[in-house]
């Protein structure tokens, strides 16, 4: 299945409450060497067709206008995803 | 005057606001979200509850909605919008408010009855308070943060944008204890507090007065109503 692949996080100043408990945990099982985790999204949109260039800028748009909120969040790729 | 209640998948609070509706004095209008007929309404309540699931963000789905389509391409004519805790949501989705709501500062989701201060009673859902008025309003949220960046909140203390600020607790962690927000014309107030909720004697928060008597929410609808038929 073709696919374009976006990836959001939450602005690296906001608290991610999320990460902060996985990071806790992570901890509290012995892996002291991990000092935080973030969580974020990775959204697939699937393509009938390979997508083109112009399939991957419509969805930079629609991850910056709609999959995403920038006072938020930050998209941080969007990109077509290797077949191989 | 008719009032429309747009009801979504996942809309808890569309009943309480038409019935707040109906007791301030005014046809309550049922909207459904996947239609963008809005039926000669005057005015429209974007209700509480968890549209969508909540899915994607909070209010990002409802904000893309036909009858929200519709109502946005209505707020810059001047329709009078009242968006709900998370119909707020909504607004700051489409962009008709500034800013956003995140996940509550100690992460519990909150139910109280909140005291609030009005800040702003030139707009079209606050003109039957007193400036600086303290009122009473059930609070029930998970994600009520509200947050802004720096010159957006300088923008909305300059402009006196902020229509109603916590008081006693900030139960959220929200900026400048900021509860909710008008747009300039005044037409387009959000607040995360239910208004809908504190409309009849007997079924509204604890005054000091008697239990239950609280009905501070009531002039939200009727400073609509009083502006619009006036």
């Amino acid at each position: 299945m073709p696919k374009i692949i976006v990836e959001i996080m939450p602005k690296q100043d906001l608290l991610d409450p999320q990460g902060k408990a996985v990071a806790n945990a992570l901890k509290r099982a012995g892996n002291s060497e991990i000092d935080a985790t973030r969580i974020g999204k990775r959204i697939e949109l699937h393509y009938k067709e390979q997508p083109t260039e112009e399939d991957l800028e419509k969805a930079k748009e629609l991850a910056k206008d709609f999959l995403s909120n920038s006072v938020i969040e930050d998209v941080v790729d969007v990109y077509i995803e290797d077949q191989n | 005057m008719k009032i429309g209640v747009i009801t979504y998948p996942g809309t808890l609070d569309d009943r309480d606001a038409q019935r707040a509706i109906k007791l301030a004095g005014a046809t309550p209008v049922p909207l459904w979200h996947a239609s963008d007929d809005l039926k000669g309404i005057d005015a429209v309540v974007l209700p509480g509850g968890f549209s969508y699931g909540d899915y994607l963000r909070c209010g990002a789905i409802a904000a893309q909605a036909p009858a929200t389509k519709e109502v946005i391409k209505k707020a810059e004519k001047g329709l009078p919008i009242l968006g709900i805790c998370n119909g707020f949501q909504v607004l700051v989705e489409a962009h008709l408010l500034p800013g956003g709501l995140i996940r509550n500062e100690k992460q519990h989701f909150v139910c109280r009855d909140q005291r609030l201060r009005v800040e702003n009673s030139d707009t079209r859902w606050t003109g039957m308070f007193s400036e600086n008025e303290e009122i009473t309003i059930p609070l029930k949220n998970g994600e009520g943060g509200y947050i802004a960046d720096d010159e957006t909140l300088k923008y909305l203390e300059d402009e006196n944008l902020i229509a109603f600020r916590y008081l006693d607790v900030n139960p959220n962690g929200s900026m400048n204890e900021i509860a909710g927000l008008s747009n300039k014309q005044g037409n387009i107030v959000g607040l995360m507090p239910h208004p809908e909720h504190a409309v009849e004697p007997g079924f509204g928060p604890d005054t000091p007065i008697a239990t239950r008597s609280g009905i501070d929410g009531l002039r939200f609808f009727q400073s609509v109503i009083g502006q619009v038929v006036g």
